[in-house]
């Protein structure tokens, strides 16, 4: 039967191939467009790493208690080193990294050469596949880097292009403070803006780029100074950089992947039973006040993320309904004068359900037609984008694919429901009557 | 030309009988009046935020960067660099900063006018720090509203201490921030305190844009004040003021001069309309994305008058021939057709006008928004009358060909 309903509403649509094309249009421009300007606006809206911010979390320890909390109760934005190493140490986290910025000097081989300051991140080897760091060369280093505190390095294809003229550096061999480390992997000149895994150093934005990560616990070793910001609630006991690795002293990042709401459940009650154990040991002399925030939701506390571009996002989704409705008129006028049609053949003997099933056909098919144009029209939109926009927002203008299938359904689903209204209409009416009127 | 009462009634009751196509199309005008006013209205807002007044010199700056030398030699560096800038033919004037207006290269910290205020204590703002070597008003080409520059002595003797504060005594602010720190008294004079240091404002200057944005809308994107400071570290950026033809090739000689220079290091040149797009480029890009939404929409909206209303006209060609055989000439079959559109767009828009409102108040509790201007509201309902016409003229002309003849051929 359905191929006799597709034959029905190929023919009933050539019969009027200029609304037909109009309806396709008026769906695949609303869906490419609408899925378009959705990327693109989620490219500019300061979601640096859009497709995985929902799990990454930035987890804060109240180490100070209520005379350093902000006056809405927030405790430090950043760590001290004792609770950054303890989390790190029971890696609870299906990936996480505590992290500090560094500035240290590289002194290049070659003759008569100058060293050169270049800034950069202490962080774990887990930081690499967490933020999804895009490699040119190489890769990160394993866990076991860490532990065993190897003299190995990342860097940014910036600093490679300066040292190495740009070749695969990886196992070569680099002089930084007065030691030699090798070359893990080289990143693809990545530099995402905002710097979302460091906001406190950064203020969200830098203009410099990272150029070198060392493995965390290497870098203390090596007595590798912090050179981002470090506050303090007291003066530390001792002074210099491991005084600062005893104090109370906060001036540590650190985030956490986790895949789950389960997971988020279960680390924010890691994290309360964490202080709790802090405050039974005599450390925290208050109960536990800690927060787990996800990426977008830390962006926006530390003011990162402006809020008027999602108001954009609801323009992009007005767009979509103005097509819909759009749609649903033209077919609407296009099937209410069909009862005509529909009388006959239920004077015929055809059930409704007969009847139902052939509009839906004849619907379903505007649908899918707007759809799969809409989807085509969306991949050219998408890849074209970096015609019009600046490369950095371009490159992040990803594809949504289960944003492109709800559309897609919305879509089909609202061409359907026009189709359902007029036959259902028509099929109230006995045959008789509407034969007669005609 | 007018619309007679009389054409009025066959109208209303034809298009009582298509209600639901009638009443669709109404809501699509509705929609689209709605989304149109809000995305002009935000258009408009990004081009203001793009064009955001900055009192300085702005079209004959350019702006070198030095970066990758060792902080330790700046204070032979930067004497030897300024004199290599000064030396390109057409520079009128330079100086080093520690950061630049528009530049995402904050240097905040909390001015107060007591000594020792907390952060979050009402007193306390957060402003941006601009550091800059003897010279700096000239090259920057700043406007001195009130009080002097800063002297010789007190640009040699102030040094970056370990806070990032300047041993200076000193401060300029901007009439913003001057105005916010003490309204309706004069600022000169007056101490403005750091923590415990405590700092005399001897100027205040025209409104400067501060490195980025922060929450306090866009009173708050011009607190910044200014400090002298001796050559030392802490001082990345060069600027370089000009004769606005000039900055091409400054840019270029200085960043061949300084690469020469120190070979090691990276240089960096651009103007400050560069820096001033770079800034702005995501503002930008959200504005064209705006525009090609409501041109798109437009256009869908637009097709689907035409589809319409096409056919109706097809469905009514008998209609049409029976008025024509007994007597209606083409253009009253055309007044018909662009009096119905008239009719049904002016119940959009209204309907749309009123939602428009809505969703901008939605929008004003819920995200900052501020409020539409009133003109917004008859500007787009003006848009889509026209657009609405526009679409009706095709198939309107199309129902004025059908001949008279079609009334005596039954279907």
């Amino acid at each position: 039967m359905f191929g006799y309903y597709l034959e029905l509403a190929l023919r009933s649509l050539k019969r009027s191939p200029g609304l037909t094309a109009l309806m396709v249009l008026a769906i695949g421009f609303g869906v490419a467009a609408s899925t378009t300007t959705w990327s693109v606006f989620r490219a500019v809206s300061g979601d640096p790493i859009p497709w995985k911010s929902a799990q990454l979390f930035v987890p804060q320890i109240d180490v100070w208690g209520p005379n350093g909390r902000s006056s809405d109760g927030e405790p430090p934005v950043a760590m001290d080193y004792t609770d950054a190493v303890a989390l790190m140490r029971d890696h609870r986290a299906s990936r996480q990294s505590a992290m500090y910025q560094i500035s240290p000097s590289i002194v290049p081989t070659g003759v008569g050469k100058h060293p050169l300051n270049v800034s950069g991140h202490a962080v774990y080897g887990e930081f690499f596949p967490m933020l999804d760091a895009p490699f040119k060369y190489g890769s990160g280093w394993s866990n076991n880097d860490d532990a065993n505190r190897a003299q190995v390095v990342v860097i940014n294809s910036k600093l490679n292009q300066k040292l190495f003229g740009g070749a695969n550096s990886v196992g070569k061999s680099i002089n930084i403070e007065g030691k030699d480390y090798r070359v893990a992997g080289v990143l693809d000149g990545w530099n995402p803006q905002p710097r979302f895994y460091d906001v406190v150093n950064s203020g969200g934005f830098s203009s410099a780029t990272d150029d070198v990560f060392l493995p965390f616990q290497t870098a203390i070793q090596a007595g590798i100074s912090n050179d981002g910001n470090t506050n303090c609630n007291a003066v530390p006991a001792e002074s210099g950089f491991v005084g600062l690795q005893h104090s109370a002293c906060v001036w540590i990042a650190y985030m956490a992947e986790l895949s789950d709401a389960a997971a988020v459940t279960a680390y924010r009650e890691y994290l309360d039973g964490y202080a709790r154990d802090q405050q039974k040991s005599g450390r925290f002399s208050w109960a536990p006040n800690n927060r787990l925030r996800d990426l977008p939701a830390w962006l926006s506390s530390q003011h990162v993320v402006p809020s008027d571009t999602k108001v954009s996002l609801l323009v992009a989704l007005g767009l979509l309904l103005v097509c819909l409705v759009n749609t649903v008129g033209l077919l609407l006028a296009k099937f209410l004068r069909r009862s005509g049609e529909i009388g006959v053949r239920r004077a015929l003997g055809a059930p409704r359900s007969a009847i139902y099933a052939q509009f839906l056909t004849e619907a379903g098919i505007v649908g899918v037609a707007g759809g799969v144009l809409g989807l085509l029209l969306t991949v050219v939109g998408v890849a074209s984008v970096g015609w019009v926009l600046p490369k950095d927002i371009a490159d992040l203008a990803r594809l949504d694919v289960s944003l492109l299938v709800l559309t897609l359904l919305v879509a089909v689903v609202a061409t359907a429901l026009a189709g359902l209204y007029p036959t259902w209409r028509a099929s109230q009416v006995q045959p008789a009557w509407q034969l007669k009127s005609n | 030309m007018t619309f007679p009462a009389l054409e009025l009634r066959p109208i209303l009751a034809s298009l009582g009988k298509h209600r639901i196509p009638a009443i669709l199309i109404v809501l699509e005008i509705a929609l689209a009046c709605a989304v149109l006013c809000n995305a002009v209205f935000m258009i408009n807002q990004r081009v203001a935020d793009i064009h955001l007044p900055n009192a300085m010199d702005e079209q004959g700056i350019s702006i070198v960067q030095v970066s990758g030398t060792d902080p330790k030699l700046a204070v032979n560096d930067i004497p030897r660099d300024m004199t290599l800038l000064r030396s390109i033919p057409g520079v009128s004037a330079v100086a080093a900063m520690n950061t630049l207006p528009l530049s995402s290269n904050d240097w905040s910290t909390s001015l107060s006018t007591t000594p020792d205020a907390q952060i979050s204590a009402q007193s306390s703002l957060g402003v941006s720090e601009y550091l800059m070597t003897r010279g700096g008003e000239q090259a920057l080409g700043l406007r001195l509203l009130r009080g002097r520059w800063f002297s010789d002595g007190e640009y040699a003797s102030s040094e970056l201490g370990d806070s990032f504060m300047p041993s200076a005594h000193v401060i300029i602010l901007t009439d913003s921030l001057a105005q916010r720190m003490w309204p309706g008294e004069p600022a000169l004079g007056k101490r403005a305190y750091v923590d415990k240091l405590s700092y005399t404002v001897v100027g205040v200057v025209a409104d400067v844009l501060r490195p980025q944005r922060h929450m306090d809308g866009n009173a708050g994107f011009y607190y910044c004040a200014f400090f002298p400071l001796s050559v030392g570290k802490g001082l990345g950026y060069y600027v370089v003021r000009s004769a606005p033809q000039d900055r091409g090739h400054i840019v270029r000689d200085a960043v061949q001069g300084l690469s020469k220079l120190a070979p090691n290091a990276v240089v960096k040149g651009q103007t400050f309309s560069e820096v001033r797009a770079k800034y702005f480029a995501d503002t930008a890009s959200m504005a064209w994305m705006l525009v090609l939404v409501c041109v798109v929409m437009l256009a869908v909206t637009a097709f689907g008058i035409v589809g319409l209303t096409s056919f109706w006209v097809g469905q009514r060609r008998r209609q049409i021939g029976i008025r024509r055989a007994v007597g209606a000439t083409r253009g009253q079959i055309m007044q018909y057709f662009q009096t119905e559109n008239f009719l049904l767009t002016t119940a959009g828009v209204v309907l749309g006008m009123a939602l428009a409102y809505g969703i901008n108040l939605y929008l004003m509790q819920h995200y900052e928004m501020s409020r539409m201007a009133w003109y917004y509201l008859p500007g787009s309902a003006l848009a889509l009358w026209l657009l609405g016409q526009l679409a009706v003229l095709g198939p309107a002309l199309r129902a004025a060909a059908v001949p008279p003849v079609v009334a005596t051929r039954s279907v």
